[in-house]
Parts: structure tokens; sequence; C-alpha cells
């Protein structure tokens, strides 16, 4: 596992922050981007959220078309690197940021830096209020049993396991009971769940079943597409957990319906 | 071995629905997991191990031919011979012609992966001479007639009773009322069977899990000692093995030898370790007249200074199948072909192609785990992904793959246009999706719908309402 990139010698006191949103945030769960914004200024941080941004190009990076991803990578650099930090809910675009965009412009002189440069300063969300602003938070009560899910790529790729759930514990009124299987994916992966919808039903029903199986009301974890993808699932075989991102917690932002859920089903 | 890989989607769908096969699989999920865990608690150095037997196999690659000369005048000079083949047709001749200079009617084998890679089995069968497996699990699936399924537990796909029945349906000179209830009885059952074999047999072939190049040694590693048997007593043996299984000195293969069955099966070592040199020497007890070794090729040297490069270090542990979701979720025999599990998704496209072996890099999350506990420290997903981009170039993908990504990408390229296009759609979903929160069923959600519900968007897009208006007013305000 590839060491995440170490927070700045000497950060500013009230640094300038360049949310990136994620594509999956922006377009199916805006209250993720909202929570994200009110953590980050809670925690001393100046956000901006630039219009120009769209997707850390991973579908197609992972598919293998590596000059789009270059191309997309070039365009995320261009929109943030005048920040003082990025930073984005979900570890596997931070990831992306941070680990994959060096390795797709080494070729690339004039952009190779570049990437790096920006790949230092790129944080997932959690892993970023914990470790570079130390934030304190305060989130409201929350009486609920909750379960955490690791995803792969913050888990693998940045190292991220201890701040969620040390954050998680500040909240009040929130038990942690940790499921058999909190590492194992859940069968997203982006695009394989759709190109292999059967073998990624076979890992997700594995997953629902730890889930359940800890007898928690609330799943939680740090990236909206293992989230969709497990929440479907819980609400395709009729389960009452709800799913939501890490963030909406911290942030005590949970008045919107969870994940997959309509109005009525939380009232 | 014939390959199956062309059939991935079908085989794994008909292993997801074998409920045998999933209890197996659970149950190898749990237990060398688990296993590896607690030996590795119990060798705190282990990460310093595999950084050392990471770079003896990097030295060992970067300098592959000085150490397979090396190893070849060692042989020599121990009195064995070498043999060099490019092909699996080679080898297997190669095998057949040293069979037949002893007129052997029987050899006995023990495992090994590069036997089922050339498909030694049939093609000896083919020409008269039969092959004996001894490793109890390759016994048992060369009776089912079944590939392996897995690359040190070949027949880990099988439950108790399964093996009954076989052994029941094969031993037919035994007591039909005999007592097979317990692993036990099965096993020396097995070892009854196989004694005479053992004993008769013309030619001994196994194969190698390291070739040291200091001394000309093969190293065999087995728990059940057949191996030993296999080339001791027999008046020929023959080790095959795939050239990059060398490894310059005795004291490199105790470094990876460390990390080996730790990694695989959660022993501290294996319970047999044998290193053989050569012929029996003029004052040994026992051991072959003849020694030869097939060092094969077969697609090997064309990776060698690609990015497929590191993929040669593999020392077959099987820790990655071990701990890989999707290998739990499908088993072996669905990747088609003798290697399986992340290891073989890689290694598969870079022996037969990846025109043959499409399926097998994309059928992976990416998750990452293989790296994390593959003692060689091999980047799995990053050769996973170089498989997905020479297929990308040379259009191996569906045309509606093709399409579609095209279509984000250009759209992810262009801010104005994506959020044009995408802002009227998620209000649209939105709209259409806030009676249950979610659509069981959505035209081109394609294969995420059926096995899960897709949850709707919220609304309008996170960017647009922020920049619209006083910051989160439209998502806060709702419902308070
Ligand atoms: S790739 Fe690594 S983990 Fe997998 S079998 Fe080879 S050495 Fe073992």
């Amino acid at each position: 596992m590839t060491e995440y990139a170490p927070a700045l010698k000497n950060p500013p006191t009230s640094p300038e922050v360049g949310l990136f949103a994620t594509c999956l945030v922006d377009l199916m769960r805006p209250s993720v981007g909202f929570a994200t914004v009110k953590l980050l200024e809670d925690a001393g941080c100046r956000v901006s959220v630039p219009e120009a941004q769209t997707c850390c190009g991973q579908p197609a990076y992972n598919s293998g078309d590596s000059a789009d991803a270059r191309d997309i990578a070039k365009n995320v650099i261009a929109v943030f690197e005048g920040f003082d930090y990025v930073v984005a809910p979900s570890g596997s675009c931070a990831g992306m940021i941070s680990h994959h965009y060096p390795h797709l412009l080494k070729d690339d002189a004039a952009w190779k830096a570049r990437a790096e440069a920006l790949a230092a300063k790129t944080f997932e969300l959690v892993a970023f209020l914990a470790d570079v602003m130390q934030a304190d938070i305060s989130p409201p009560d929350l009486g609920v049993t909750a379960t955490y899910h690791d995803s792969c790529s913050g888990l693998r790729e940045l190292g991220i396991k201890a701040q969620p759930r040390a954050l998680l514990g500040k909240v009040g009124g929130l038990t942690l009971v940790e499921g058999d299987i909190p590492e194992t994916c859940c069968g997203f992966g982006g695009l394989f769940c759709v190109k292999y919808p059967d073998i990624s039903e076979k890992m997700v029903d594995a997953k629902a079943d730890d889930i359940l199986a800890t007898g928690a009301d609330l799943l939680l974890a740090g990236d909206l597409g293992c989230l969709m993808n497990m929440a479907g699932r819980l609400k395709g075989r009729g389960a009452s957990v709800q799913a939501r991102h890490v963030a909406e917690v911290l942030a005590g932002m949970t008045d919107q319906p969870a994940i997959g859920e309509a109005d009525e089903d939380t009232a | 071995m014939e390959t199956q890989t062309r059939r991935f989607k079908q085989n794994a769908r008909e292993a997801m629905a074998d409920g045998q096969l999933a209890q197996a699989l659970t149950r190898l999920g749990e237990g060398f997991p688990l296993r590896r865990a607690e030996a590795i608690d119990r060798l705190p150095e282990f990460d310093q191990l595999r950084d050392a037997a990471k770079a003896i196999k990097d030295h060992t690659l970067a300098h592959l031919d000085l150490y397979l000369e090396q190893y070849e005048s060692k042989v020599k000079e121990a009195g064995g011979h070498v043999h060099w083949c490019r092909t699996g047709q080679d080898a297997r001749e190669k095998i057949l012609e040293i069979c037949r200079s002893v007129n052997a009617k029987t050899v006995t084998k023990s495992k090994s992966m590069i036997g089922e890679e050339i498909a030694i089995n049939d093609f000896l069968e083919e020409n008269g001479v039969a092959p004996i497996e001894t490793d109890l699990g390759e016994y048992i699936i060369q009776l089912r007639k079944e590939p392996p399924s897995h690359i040190i537990a070949p027949a880990v796909h099988l439950n108790k009773g399964q093996v009954e029945d076989t052994f029941r349906k094969a031993h037919t000179n035994l007591d039909p009322a005999r007592n097979l209830d317990d692993p036990k009885s099965l096993l020396e059952e097995a070892r009854v069977e196989l004694r005479d074999k053992f004993l008769n047999a013309d030619v001994g072939l196994t194969g190698a899990n390291f070739l040291i190049a200091e001394t000309g040694t093969n190293v065999l590693v087995t728990n059940e000692g057949n191996a030993d048997l296999t080339y001791s007593l027999p008046r020929v043996h023959i080790v095959i093995a795939s050239l990059e299984k060398v490894i310059p000195t005795l004291e490199d293969t105790a470094t990876v030898l460390r990390v080996l069955a730790r990694s695989g099966t959660g022993q501290d070592i294996t319970v047999y370790t044998t290193f053989c040199t050569g012929p029996k020497r003029p004052d040994d007890l026992d051991g072959p007249d003849e020694y030869h070794v097939i060092l094969l090729d077969n697609g090997r040297t064309e990776l060698v200074g690609t990015e497929f490069q590191e993929m040669l270090r593999c020392i077959r542990c099987g820790s990655c199948l071990n701990h890989c979701p999707v290998y739990h979720a499908i088993g072996g025999h669905a990747y088609g072909w003798v290697y399986s599990g992340p290891m073989g998704a890689v290694l598969i496209p870079g022996l037969i192609g990846i025109h043959e072996a499409g399926d097998l890099p994309n059928a992976s999350t990416l998750c990452g785990k293989c790296e994390t506990v593959c003692p060689m420290r091999i980047p799995l997903p990053k050769m996973l992904r170089a498989w997905r981009e020479r297929q990308y170039q040379r259009k191996g993908n569906s045309a509606a793959a093709r399409w579609a990504l095209g279509l984000w990408a250009a759209l992810a390229k262009r801010p104005k246009l994506y959020r044009a296009v995408t802002g009227p759609l998620m209000t649209a979903l939105a709209i259409l999706g806030r009676k249950r929160g979610r659509f069981k069923w959505l035209p081109l959600a394609g294969g995420w719908t059926g096995p899960r519900d897709l949850p709707a968007p919220q609304g309008d897009s996170f960017i647009a309402q922020y920049h619209k208006g006083p910051v989160g007013a439209v998502v806060r305000s709702k419902g308070q």
C-alpha cells in the first residue's frame, strides 16, 4: 500500500480548499456536497466549489481509455491547482487524483510536475478533517446503531480506517457495531457492477448479509458509489437499514431521506 | 487443458448457481485468510521479508538469461539434462520422448501447474502412457476428469461427500460396504491405492517451486510427501518448470520460501520441502538414474521488459485467490484455464492473448485486496488495468461500451455541455423517482437494476444548487 500524501509542512490556518464534489455526489446526492461544505467551513477552511469540474476520469481510466483519462485529468488539474488543498467526499476520487494522475501523466513533461503537485495536496474528506485540520467537530446527537463499510480505494490506496471511526465517536448517541467483513469489497467497482451484474450481486449480497447481521439501523461509508450499491441491494431485499454518507452524519445533516428512500419512508 | 476463457460469463453464472461450490468457497474464504493472518502475526518481520523476496526476484528477472545459463550448467555438472522448450507442444514431445526411451507404461506425477498448462496428462494418455496424479487433491480431480480450481488446493471446490462418491465409483475393487465417512478414511484409501503405483512407475514427473541457479537444484514443497515418492522411486525423474522459477542462490531460496507457505496456507513452512540435484550419485542409497529438466517458456519471455514483467515474480502461493471476493463468488473453474483469481486474470492473457481472455482482467472491481496480500508485492490491479488498456487500444471491447464511455468522456471534458446535459436529466429522474426514492427498473440502467434498486437522485445537481443561492438553501430547507 502506498503512503497517503503527507500534509503540507506549514498548513495555512484558514486554508483555501477546492471542493471536488465527485460526479456521483454532484448528480445523485447533493446533500453530501452541502454536508462537506459545512464540515470544511466549520473546520476553518475557506471553501470554493469550481463550476468547471465534472468527473475525475475513473470510468475512462479503469476501462483502459487512458487518452481520455489523461485529458480529463488535465482539466481537473487546471481547475484545482490554485487551491491550498483539494478535498473530495470520496476515497475513490481522491485516490484517483493523488495516486493515479501522477502515473497517468508521468511521461508528459509539461504535466508531470503539475499532477504531482496536485496529488500532494488532495485529500479524502474524513482523512482531511482528522489528519490535516485535526478538526474538533461537535455533531448533534443521533440515537442510532450504525455500521461502517471501508471502501476499497479509501482503505487501500489512502489508508483510511481509523479516521472515520474516530470522528463518528464524537456523534452522541451513535453506537458503532463492526461487521465481520467491513473491508471486503461491496461489488460496486464502477462499471464492474453493470458489466458483471450477477457476480456483483453475489458480492453485494455477502455484504448485505454481514450488515444485517450487525443489527445496525444505519450503514455508513465514505463513498457514494458503494453506498448506492449496498443501499440498492438492501432496499431490493426489502431491508429497512438506512444508508448514508458519513459526511451527512458528521455534519448533522440527516434531514434528507436516506439513500434510495423517499420522504414517506423516513416519516 | 483446453481454454474456456471465452465462456467466462457463462461459466461464472453456472458456478454461482452451484450451492455446494458456494459452501466450499465460503470455507476457503474464511479458512486460508485467517490462517495467513495468524502466521503473519507470529512473524513480525514479514513485511521486510516480502521486500527482500521481491528484490531477489526483480534482480533475477533483470538477469534472467545469466541465471538460466548458470542453472543449466550446474544441472549438467550434477549429471542431469536440461531441455529448453519454447512451446507447450515442444515440452509435451520432449516428455514423451523421454518416457519412450525407457519404455514407460506409467508416470507418477506430483502437482505441477505447468503440467496442467501444457495438458500433459491427455497427451501422455493419447500416446499410451498412463499418468497418475499423486497429490490427494490432484488425484481426486483426475478421477473426476476435472481441471484444478485453485493453484494450491486443486480440489477445494469439492466437499467430503463428493470425494466419497468419486472413490466409490473409481475403486470398484474395494468392499462397497466400507466406511468412508471421515477425511481420514478417504486419505487412507487414496494412500493404499497409490502405494503400488508409486512403486511401479517408470517415470516420476514433478513440477518445481524454484530452480536454484547456484546449485542446479529444484525445490519442491508439498504437505503430503508425495513429491518425494514421485521423484525418488522411479528410474527417471523429469522436472517441468517455467523459466521464471529460477532463483540465484540457496540463501535467496530460503528467503522466498519463508513467505510462500505463510501466504498461501498460513503454515510457517510446508510439511515437506525437498531439494533435488541431479540423478542418484554412486554412493546414494536411492534416487533416479536419469534426471531431466524441461525448461518451458510458453510466452513468458515475451512479458519480460513489458508492463507485465512483474507478474513473473509470482510464486504461486495462492494468497490472491484466497482473498479475492470475485474468486469467492465464482470459484476457479469459471476462469476457464489452469490459473485463476487475480494472478490468473493477469497471467492468462499474457500466455494465451487478450483476445482469448478478454473478460478476465475486466471481471474485477480493482478492490486492491490481492495486492495487499501478495507476498511478492505484485501490483495486480495496475496490471489488470494495463490489460484493459491494451484491449481498448485494439478495440477489443464491445461497441456499446466504447460508445457509452466515449460519450461520458466527451461530456466530462466539456464542463458547460456536461452541466447542460446532466442537469435536466437528474431533475427529470428525481421527479420520476420521488415517490419511491429508487427505481426497480430503468431503461439503459442495464445491469444495475435487477440485482438492486437504483437510488433516485435528489434533484438538481449540487454544483448548480450551490451556485444558485445561499449555500445549501434548497436541500437544507427541505424537511425543516
Ligand atoms: S500473484 Fe502474489 S498472491 Fe497471487 S499467487 Fe502469485 S505470489 Fe501469490
